[in-house]
């Protein structure tokens, strides 16, 4: 008797809980713009994993609610409850599924990774020579080659353009408390990132000082910039629009001041201030500064960016106290 | 067992010494005394991470850094997130309710290592001082994770002392550890089969264990932090041939396992508190059982998940995407099975089953968010964002301390002798719920959006949800004030609770409140499992039979 009213209400209740965690998963707007191809993939799977969340979430919270209520112990009454301890075959079931879930979850995690780049980093032929020597870092802001060895960490090219190089390079350092971008093959360098809509991106991520991480929300990804250990992030950004560029390790004291921007150009407006920057920046030499950075203060240190990063005076003050 | 007013166990409660507050500041190797030693301490030190939360939340009231420097703002962060791991839940959880509660419930007379005991406790008060002195040279500012090269440039002589201090816990969690494995593998009443061994207990052997495998490594790491620091060595410095991100792994190999330290012992309070306030037995003791062994041997192998945007390669984070959303498994059976213990039951909605129920409420809410964040593709965007942060707290402040509280209302009897007040018990209840979802559920969507953590300065864009957190931060903090004064006033005052108060099955509730010196004068033997409730009704006093 007692168990088609339950399987009857477990029916109630699924056909209910589906609807409202698909349209809540589908639905949410909790996450920023999307501004380039891998974002889609990683919202899609987000949805997913959120639809899932929400079912279980309701069916967690609800049948406690339910059970807090229907087994609260009435006034006077001092007895104990039903004594059952167990059921195997519920118990096999709440352990089964869940299995199931996150093994389907597991796989297709790789195959949303492997679509986003993230199985083949360093899988590009172009590589760059480095002036590096020893302990000094010759970190030049003309030729803006940094990377020793090509990397091989981080976020690579989609299963489309595994073993093409990108159409564009970008090698990004980050220094407490500052990105700088530097383009090679135009011999630009700046303190904020530009790039095309709709062009394949490949950031080469160094650091010397601390870690970093190079985070853009709205482009849902995210790779550290490590001392002696290249990584790479490559993107094709999908909307043209500013959209900031976060260090999301802790990296010091200003780590929370450590702000870029990144600026998608449609390709017109990229090429002109591709050509801007190149004459801008043909006029002077190329400023060679061999430091180690630790035997340095920070005003020190970054004195030779402080053009090319657009940073006044006050604000390095500000940061040296 | 529920019978202790009758005749035959009486007479030995007047004649046992009773311990004076000064015992308690003496190196005292009752197993009883040292636990709460261990609470006390462990409370104290919750109170000082917490007003630091309450300093960073602030902080954080307004985008612009206008409360505290930055750097003084990275050493409140680094410093309660250090406190509130190891000198709040891990000892509290482990060393108090664990010391206190393992003999008691195995039927033993005390732990197998009475002094070791003892020295395990003494190595965190000069811990926490180490910390809280460490401020003098700025405080250590690289986060509780304390990865180079950012430790090794940052506050050296702090840093140093901050190692100094994880290395003390970490050694008294070792002697700690190797205490309980022996006590329970050992000591158990003869009479106790292996299925009638308390949830608690094993719990605390499944985590004695994590931390045996895993806090070795964790000093390791950090011993070598210290050389770099210190005495000139290179190991994790990249530009004399270290490499740093050796350091994450050892790290992470320890703190990875660190957070079960934290949450297996307070699934193991779970186990004991909903059976009883359910007036129902456990559903599924061997799940439960067993899924705290499956959890310790998986958690061993899953700490990449931390390091999904670090170096990294892409195989490793489809190896440990997989094992992390693996473990999400057993800690769901226990959900299961404490969500399905309800079932039929009669809840008495006593303090510690609220804060109980809380913590089922919330660590679900924790766990569904754990397992989005476990998988490297969503990671890449959320790892080092407030998501994490909301993440973390919903597991350790919604679970963890949670059931430290459920913990102390429901043994406080057993350890005072005297009964806490419920209507605090609940104002302190209502008050936690609201501050906690106020202060971390409008977290995951700061980061979801792009706040990362550990700032103290932030995108205007993000003003109005950082002020609702701060508004539950400051309820958080105002509801720890109902639950002081109750314990304290309640200590003191408290309406006498008898032996067995909430009529449990458990060998701990057999003797005296608070037990006599070495638990009993006669051992127990026992009859029935630990959750035989609505099975036992007047034949209880059998336990309570004596044996020579």
């Amino acid at each position: 008797m007692q168990k088609v009213p339950v399987s009857l209400w477990t029916l109630l209740a699924g056909m209910i809980i589906s609807p409202i965690s698909i349209w809540i998963g589908q639905n949410h707007h909790l996450l920023p713009v999307q501004a380039s191809q891998q974002a889609p993939l990683v919202d899609g799977f987000f949805n997913i994993m959120f639809t899932i969340a929400i079912a279980l979430f309701l069916v967690v919270e609800g049948t406690i609610l339910i059970f807090l209520f229907i087994y609260r112990r009435r006034p006077g009454d001092n007895s104990d409850g039903t004594p059952i301890k167990g059921n195997l075959a519920l118990e096999i079931f709440w352990t089964v599924v869940p299995t199931v879930i996150v093994v389907v979850l597991g796989i297709y995690s790789v195959n949303i990774y492997n679509q986003m780049g993230g199985l083949e980093p360093g899988s590009h032929p172009h590589s760059h020579v480095a002036h590096v020597s020893g302990t000094a870092i010759a970190a030049s802001m003309s030729d803006g080659s940094q990377s020793l060895v090509t990397p091989n960490i981080g976020i690579g090219g989609s299963p489309q353009t595994q073993g093409k190089p990108a159409d564009l390079v970008v090698d990004v350092k980050g220094i407490q408390f500052a990105w700088l971008f530097n383009y090679p093959q135009t011999s630009i360098s700046a303190g904020e990132l530009h790039v095309p809509v709709g062009a394949d991106v490949q950031l080469n991520l160094s650091a010397d000082d601390v870690i970093h991480s190079f985070w853009v929300p709205q482009f849902r990804l995210k790779q550290d910039a490590i001392p002696g250990v290249p990584t790479e992030l490559r993107f094709v950004a999908t909307k043209p629009g500013t959209y900031p560029v976060v260090c999301a390790e802790l990296c010091g004291g200003y780590h929370s001041s450590m702000r870029s921007q990144v600026i998608v150009h449609t390709q017109e407006d990229f090429d002109s201030w591709l050509t801007e920057n190149q004459l801008a920046q043909q006029q002077r030499k190329p400023q060679v500064v061999a430091v180690n950075p630790a035997d340095l203060s920070t005003s020190e240190f970054l004195t030779p960016y402080i053009n090319d990063m657009g940073v006044s005076a006050a604000t390095l003050s500000q940061i040296e106290k | 067992m529920t019978q202790l007013e009758v005749p035959l166990n009486t007479p030995h409660i007047s004649d046992h010494k009773a311990w004076k507050l000064k015992d308690y500041f003496t190196f005292n190797i009752d197993h009883k005394v040292i636990g709460i030693q261990y609470l006390v301490t462990a409370f104290a030190f919750y109170l000082i991470g917490g007003l630091m939360a309450i300093a960073i939340r602030t902080e954080l009231a307004t985008p612009e850094a206008d409360f505290i420097d930055p750097n003084l703002y990275n050493a409140f962060m680094t410093n309660h997130g250090t406190i509130m791991i190891f000198l709040w839940i891990v000892p509290s959880a482990i060393g108090g309710f664990g010391n206190y509660l393992v003999p008691l419930m195995l039927g033993a007379r005390d732990m197998a290592f009475p002094k070791l005991n003892a020295i395990a406790f003494w190595l965190n008060p000069p811990a926490g001082l180490l910390l809280l002195l460490s401020f003098i040279f700025g405080g250590s500012q690289s986060g509780w994770t304390a990865y180079p090269p950012l430790s090794l440039v940052t506050a050296p002589i702090a840093q140093t002392m901050w190692i100094l201090a994880i290395v003390l816990v970490g050694t008294s969690s070792i002697l700690g550890s190797l205490n309980f494995v022996i006590t329970i593998l050992m000591m158990k009443v003869p009479s106790m089969k292996w299925d009638q061994v308390p949830l608690f207990c094993w719990a605390i052997l499944a985590t004695s264990i994590l931390a045996l495998l895993s806090t070795p490594v964790l000093a390791v790491g950090l011993i070598l932090l210290l050389f770099d620091i210190n005495f000139g060595t290179s190991f994790f410095k990249p530009d004399a041939g270290g490499n740093v991100v050796i350091y994450q792994h050892l790290f992470w190999f320890y703190s990875h396992p660190a957070v079960y330290l934290m949450i297996l012992p307070i699934f193991g309070i779970m186990s004991e508190v909903i059976p009883t306030h359910a007036r129902k037995p456990i559903f599924g003791y061997k799940a439960i059982a067993y899924s705290s062994v499956a959890i310790c041997v998986v958690g061993l192998f899953v700490w990449v998940h931390h390091m999904f945007t670090s170096g990294t390669p892409g195989w490793m984070r489809m190896f440990f995407t997989i094992s992390t959303l693996i473990v999400g498994v057993p800690t769901g059976v226990k959900i299961f099975g404490w969500v399905a213990t309800l079932w039929g039951g009669k809840i008495r909605f006593t303090s510690a089953m609220l804060f109980a129920i809380g913590l089922l409420s919330m660590f679900v809410i924790g766990g569904l968010s754990g397992v989005t964040m476990g998988t490297a593709p969503f990671d890449v965007h959320v790892h080092d964002t407030y998501y994490v942060v909301a993440h973390f707290h919903y597991v350790l402040f919604g679970g963890s301390v949670f059931g430290i509280y459920a913990g102390i209302y429901h043994w406080f009897p057993k350890m005072t002798g005297r009964m806490m007040n419920e209507t605090w018990g609940r104002v302190h209840f209502v008050l936690t719920l609201i501050g906690t979802n106020l202060t971390f559920l409008p977290m995951h969507e700061l980061g979801l959006q792009g706040m990362p953590r550990r700032v103290a300065m932030y995108d205007p864009q993000f003003i109005s949800l950082n002020q609702l957190c701060t508004i539950g931060a400051f309820i958080l903090g105002i509801s720890v004030i109902p639950f002081t004064y109750n314990a304290i006033n309640s200590w003191i005052n408290g309406e006498f609770a008898g032996d067995n108060p909430w009529e449990s099955l458990t060998l701990e509730w057999t003797t005296s409140s608070p037990p006599i010196l070495e638990n009993w004068e006669v051992l127990p033997v026992v009859t029935h499992g630990p959750y035989d409730y609505g099975q036992i009704h007047d034949e209880s006093s059998s336990v309570t039979e004596a044996v020579s």
